[in-house]
Parts: C-alpha cells; structure tokens; sequence
C-alpha cells in the first residue's frame, strides 16, 4: 500500500519541482520585428554532433561559425545587430535533435535554424521547422531532400547535393579516363545511393565492373575490397566518409592493389584523411606517410582550396581562425563553418533594416548572392538547393590543386557547363557589403 | 465527521484495487494541472519522461522484482517504435489502437527473448541482453528490410494535430504530454496491481531463491518469462510513444546508451519500485539538458561543454549510490518516515 500512496504523489511533485526550476531559466524576446530579434541582437539556433560517431572533424564546424560571427560583431555586426549562435550537441541521435530543435524554437526563441548537420536526425524536424514558419537555412548535408520549395518553403540546403557532385565526377572519369574499368565503394545510405545515381548518369554501365557497399560503424571493410580488387577496375569511385576512405586505402595496400582513387568532397579533406590513415596505421602496428597516400587523388570541391594561400576568402578565414578558434586545425570543416557563417550574413544584411522571417527567405529567393563558393548557388523562388556544382583536381603534397574551371549542373538531367565567372574578393573587413 | 474518518481507513485498505484507482485519479488530476501550467516546451518534455518512465517501469519490475537484468530495453522499445510508424503509416489506425498492438508485437519478441533469458544468468543474461540492444537496431541496415524500414535515415511518423475541439492554438505539446500522461498512469496502475497480486509474490519469490520457490509449487521459468513478456510489452509502449511524440523511428534513436539510461533510472530511483521509476526517468530525461544550459552560459571550452552533462550524468550516479545506496525512493522513505514520527509526536 505505502508503496503506490506514495507513487502518485511522488509523480506528480517531482515532475513540478524538477520542471519548475527549469521553467524559471526561459526568457523570450520582446517588442521586436521578428522572435530571435531585438534592436542590436539576432539569435539563430543549430543542432551538431558534439559528441557521438559523427563528431570527429564535423564537431569543428558550428565554433568555427560562431567565431566568424564574433569576428563580425567586434566590428559592429550586421545593421547595428550583434549575431549569436546557439548550438546544441545531438550527439546525431535524431531524438535529441527534434527536442533540441523544438527547445531553440520554443524555449530560446531563436530567428532562424542555421545549418544544422545531418541526414538522418535533420530529416525529422523539417516539417516542424515549415509548420512554425522557422527559416531553415543551410542544412549541412548533401541530400537532394532541402530542395523541395513547394512543401517545405522554409527550408533551404547549401553545399551541393550528392547527385550534382556524382555527375560532375562521372563526366570526368569518361573524359579523363575513356574505356577504362570502374568500380564503386560506398555507403549504403542515401549519400552513397545519391553519388551513385549521379554516377551513373555519365559512366557507361558495361565499364562498372563491381559495385561494394559498406556500413557506418562496421570498421572491417577486407571483403568489399578485395571484391573490388578481384574486379580488377582502373579506378575506384569512393562515395565515403574520411574514415572510410582512410580503411579502403589501407586494406587496397595491404593487397597491393593501386587503382586512381576519385573521392567525394565528403571524404577527401586532406588534412583529416592523412590523419586518419597514420592513426590506423598505428594501431595495427605499421607506420605510413599520410600525404604520400593520398597524393594523385581525384576529387572536387566547391569552396577555395586551403592551399590557395593567396585567395582572399583563405586568408580572411586563416586571419578568424587564428584570433578566435587557434585550437582547432585549419581545415576543410573550418573554412565550411565560416563559409555558411558568411552567407547567413549576407542574407540577414539583404533582408533590411528590420529583418523579418519572411525578409530572409525573399532575399534568399531573390537569388544573385556570389561568396566564398567557387560556383553559383542555385536558389530562387522554384529551387532551395545550394552551391550548384563543383571543380574537380587533384590532391598534390597534401593539398587539393583544382584543374580546368568548375562546372554547374543540376540533379536532374540537365547537362554540365563550365562557370567561368570570377570568384568576389572577400570583403577587407570580412563584413558582407551592403 | 468522526464517524467518517474511522469508517475511511476502512474501506481504503480493503480493497488495493480500489485504493490504486483513486490514486491514478489523483495522479491524473495532477499530471493535467502541470500540464496546463508548463509551457509548451516543458510539455514535450513531460511526454518524454513518460514515456521513459513507462519503460523504466518494466525494467524495474523485471530486475527488481523477478531479479532478472536486461541492458536490451532499448532494442524492445525500438521493436514498439518501429511497428508504431508502421502501422500509422500502412493502417491508418487509430493511434490508441496502434499502440495496443505496437504494445501486443513487443510483448510477442518479449516472449522469445525471455524463453532464452529464462536459460540464462547474472553475466550472460547481460550480455545476451547487450547483443540485443546492439544488433537489433542495425537490422534496419538489413538490405532486404531497409525499402520497409527506411535504412539508417529511418521512419517518420505522421501523426494528425490534437482535435479542434481543444482549440486553434492549443499546442500539439501538451495534447502528447497528456497521451503519454495517460499511458503512464494505466501503465502504473496495471503494474502496482500485478505486483501486488499473487504473480508479483511469485515474482518475489523467484528472485530472492529459485530453489525455494520451485519447492514450494512455483513454475519458475514460467515466471521469468512472463515477467520478461510484461517488461518488454511496457518497453514496447514507451517506443510506440517515443515514435508518436518525435515522430521518428531511426536506428539512431535506439542507441545502447538508451538502454544503459533506462537502467540508470531505474536503479537511480531504486530497483523494483515504480515510484523509484518515475524519479529515475525525470532525472534522465531533464539532467542533460540542464547541465548543456549551465554548460552553454558559463562560456566552456569547447571539449569542456560537449563533456560536461557525462560528467554530471556520473556524479549524479555516483552520488545517489554513495549516499541512498536502494536508491531515491528509500531516501524520500527514510525523510518521509522521519517527518511522520516528528508530526505524530508533535501531535501527542
């Protein structure tokens, strides 16, 4: 009995007590244009793996937004307004994230949710982000899924989407390397089968002699290797993460197999994958050069180079990196935090005086923002996707050396040209111009 | 007055299921009141600790009562998440219905998975139980299930607005805190009955000597099996409203740190008590965002802020074990007894 008296009551007062005392910690923003704004601040939200299997390299990117936003306010912000970003760890873990993200738009009232990472764990809130009107904005993933301006009006996607960067490669392998045998590794995920399909749409089929999937999380890739190995292809199309990349070229050396290695944007940062090859190479007791590795591979990108010392958008994020975050290594996902930082400062200074929700999602469909992209973005009142192709090169000493100019393409089955338009200067304060 | 207040005892502890209904009356009550008053987003979070109390409620009736362990509770509530969006997606059910057969589908793998427990003990019951909670979710990954599944980016869940009569305006948060409330309160008046009945003595009995108990007439793998099937069928229900709530069912949300964190409540709150259940499932659910707030306005260092609700996670732990070894319920007993002998002799 003195059990499940007590029960009730010590549901009920618990819950008040612990919610209460956590009730007491919301505010909210008042006498604004827009929830998130005040006269000189706009707080946006984002969901990132801090921890968790996703982590390693992608938890650099929100600190590295956030310090391009400081560097920004130290100098007076955007309108008179200061930035802040909160950013909250779903350890990728798409529960959290839908709490995460109805926390920020509930509780901590933000503008806008500003590039948060994922697939999986995003895909869940997109619907609740377009039914509460929340500006979504730069989802860092490849998916072709932002892009659906109909149903989801709010939501907009930012680098390019894996079936744009897969036909993009394709149409390289067969100018570059005409009749001769390719295979595929890559993840069994909509990464994986996006990259593919654009693959598929410029390599004749009758070349694809082995095609081997793998699974995050399943470190023993030996079988699909020596699969692929057995197949004997020419070159290999890697649709992987870095860690991915790093197995399959340990495991292709172990067997003496050489082929050209072509790698999606995903899984090529030069700095993270020679890392990882050494790393695991140490633990199984060898020691390798990373850089020596990966030297020849083919890849794109569609951000400048980190090697492009005297590219103007480089040397403006080196000069944030150093004074704000000088922990974290320079790197891809650095320069791709403060890429997506850049554009949101674009759009907020686009859409006025007195932004508002739908002010941002105009200037944004408005269309014509150039930046640190080496190509143009794609959005406008019938199309939410980002950057709308890549340039594909080689990396060379550990660092990507881009060949021939970037080509644009869409994700249908539209053809590739060459964008041969001038990159913009970075701003000298790095503050988007009016 | 007096007649009444002599007569009162009287009934009440006549009758336990009587005693139990006007608890989960008041319960009720309660639970609408903090719903009304929280604010949406509180609201979502009360659903969430309901749904992981509904599962913690399982767990400690199978370890605290039956004496089996299982780190697999997580997997059970994915197997409830999973038929929940399936069966919302392709039947169009009715959610109430849905989750009773969601419910039924994860008490039927409970079934399976407690005849092979029944075999097993201490270290290997774990351990089988671990391989659950890890292999089960990736079978999502499975290449011929993942078209039905959806693969590693999982399901999502539909589920229609709350009714109209409630209102334009009335937050979708608070109608699923209230489902969630009442799933809760049906669930712990179910188990608070059983454990009280003739099965939870059996139940008692098992856990404190196998031996005796088969002496004494007592079906003791019959036991343990139904009492895994009972703790896999509340499992499957908090999934079912795990998915409802989020509406999502993806191999990510089923991590082996949900199991670990529905053992953790309800060894927090004390093994084998529902109370203990509730107080464990609060803790878990509030105590990471709490300690990412502190963490976020004190200005941490990266690595610090991304690390501290661990570390707070194990000093809670460690804390309680040290100084309530059975647990948060045995203390809030030990001060209630303690406040109850100061009244009484105050009042003499």
């Amino acid at each position: 009995m003195v059990a499940y008296t007590r029960l009730c009551v010590a549901t009920a007062v618990t819950a008040a007590v612990a919610l209460t005392a956590s009730a007491c910690s919301s505010g909210g923003s008042k006498g604004s244009s827009a929830p998130g704004v005040t006269s000189t601040t706009v707080t946006i939200g984002s969901t990132q793996p801090l921890t968790g299997p996703a982590a390693p390299g992608y938890s650099e990117i929100a600190p590295a937004a956030q310090a391009y936003f400081n560097f920004v306010n130290d100098s007076g912000g955007v309108n008179g307004r200061k930035i802040t970003l909160k950013y909250l760890d779903d350890a990728y873990n798409p529960t959290q994230t839908l709490t995460l993200t109805k926390q920020l738009v509930l509780q901590d009232k933000v503008f806008a949710i500003v590039g948060a990472l994922g697939t999986p764990t995003h895909t869940k809130v997109v619907d609740y982000l377009n039914q509460q009107r929340v500006p979504d904005l730069f989802v860092a993933s490849g998916c072709s899924c932002w892009d659906q301006p109909k149903q989801h009006p709010y939501t907009f996607g930012w680098q390019p989407d894996y079936v744009v960067e897969g036909k993009i490669l394709g149409d390289y392998i067969t100018k570059n390397f005409a009749g001769k045998k390719v295979a595929y590794f890559y993840q069994d995920d909509d990464f994986g089968r996006d990259g593919m399909k654009g693959l598929d749409t410029y390599i004749d089929k009758s070349l694809v002699v082995s095609r081997q999937p793998y699974q995050p999380g399943n470190t023993d890739v030996a079988a699909q290797v020596s699969a692929i190995a057995r197949a004997k292809p020419d070159v290999v199309v890697l649709e992987t993460i870095p860690a991915y990349t790093a197995l399959f070229k340990l495991t292709a050396l172990k067997l003496g197999f050489n082929p050209t290695m072509v790698v999606s944007n995903v899984g090529s940062d030069p700095i993270t994958v020679s890392g990882l090859l050494e790393n695991f190479a140490k633990q199984a007791g060898a020691s390798v050069k990373g850089d020596q590795l990966i030297e020849g591979l083919v890849t794109d990108a569609y951000l400048p180079s980190l090697g492009d010392t005297s590219n103007s958008w480089i040397t403006t994020f080196k000069k944030v990196h150093d004074k704000y975050v000088p922990k974290l290594p320079f790197d891809g996902n650095v320069v791709y935090g403060m890429a997506y930082a850049y554009t949101f400062l674009q759009v907020l200074r686009e859409a006025g005086k007195n932004p508002t929700r739908q002010k941002v999602i105009d200037a944004l469909e408005k269309g014509g923002l150039t930046g640190p992209g080496l190509v143009p973005y794609r959005y406008s009142s019938s199309s939410h996707a980002g950057f709308t192709g890549v340039q594909v090169g080689t990396i060379k000493s550990g660092v990507f050396v881009p060949a021939g100019s970037p080509m644009t393409t869409d994700d249908g089955t539209g053809p590739i040209t060459p964008y041969t338009n001038q990159q913009p200067a970075a701003p000298a304060d790095g503050v988007p111009a009016g | 007055m007096t007649a009444l207040a002599v007569r009162a005892p009287v009934v009440w502890q006549r009758s336990t299921l009587l005693r139990h209904l006007i608890w989960a009356i008041l319960g009720g009550v309660g639970f609408y009141l903090l719903s009304v008053w929280l604010s949406p987003f509180r609201d979502l979070q009360l659903a969430q600790i309901s749904y992981t109390a509904i599962a913690a409620a399982g767990l400690t009736v199978l370890s605290g009562l039956s004496g089996q362990i299982s780190l697999g509770h997580g997997a059970l509530m994915a197997v409830g998440a999973y038929s929940t969006a399936l069966l919302l997606e392709h039947q169009h059910w009715k959610l109430g219905v849905v989750l009773i057969v969601a419910t039924a589908i994860t008490a039927g793998v409970g079934v399976l998975v407690g005849a092979a427990a029944a075999r097993l003990r201490g270290p290997y019951l774990a351990g089988a139980t671990l391989a659950l909670a890890v292999g089960l979710p990736s079978l999502a990954n499975y290449h011929r299930l993942r078209e039905t599944l959806g693969g590693e980016n999982g399901l999502t869940v539909v589920s229609g607005p709350p009714p109209l009569s409630l209102g334009e305006t009335f937050p979708v948060e608070r109608w699923q805190a209230w489902i969630c409330g009442l799933c809760l309160i049906i669930t712990l008046f179910v188990l608070a009955n059983l454990v009280r009945s003739r099965v939870g003595r059996d139940m008692r009995l098992v856990r404190e000597d196998e031996d005796a108990a088969a002496l004494s007439g007592v079906h003791v793998a019959r036991v343990q099996v139904l009492t895994f099937t009972i703790s896999a069928a509340c499992a499957g229900l908090g999934g079912g409203l795990l998915a409802y709530v989020n509406s999502l069912a993806a191999p990510g949300a089923f991590p082996l740190s949900l199991s670990l964190s529905l053992l953790t409540a309800a060894v927090l709150g004390g093994l084998g008590s529902l109370a203990g259940a509730v107080y464990g499932s609060v803790i878990v659910t509030l105590l990471p965002t709490w300690s990412s707030d502190i963490a976020q306005s004190a200005h941490l260092s990266r690595n610090v802020y991304a690390n501290l609700p661990l570390v707070v996670y194990g000093v809670v732990l460690i804390g309680v074990i040290v100084l309530f070894p059975g647990g948060l319920q045995a203390g809030v007993l030990r001060v209630w007894r303690a406040v109850r002998v100061t009244i009484r002799g105050r009042l003499r």
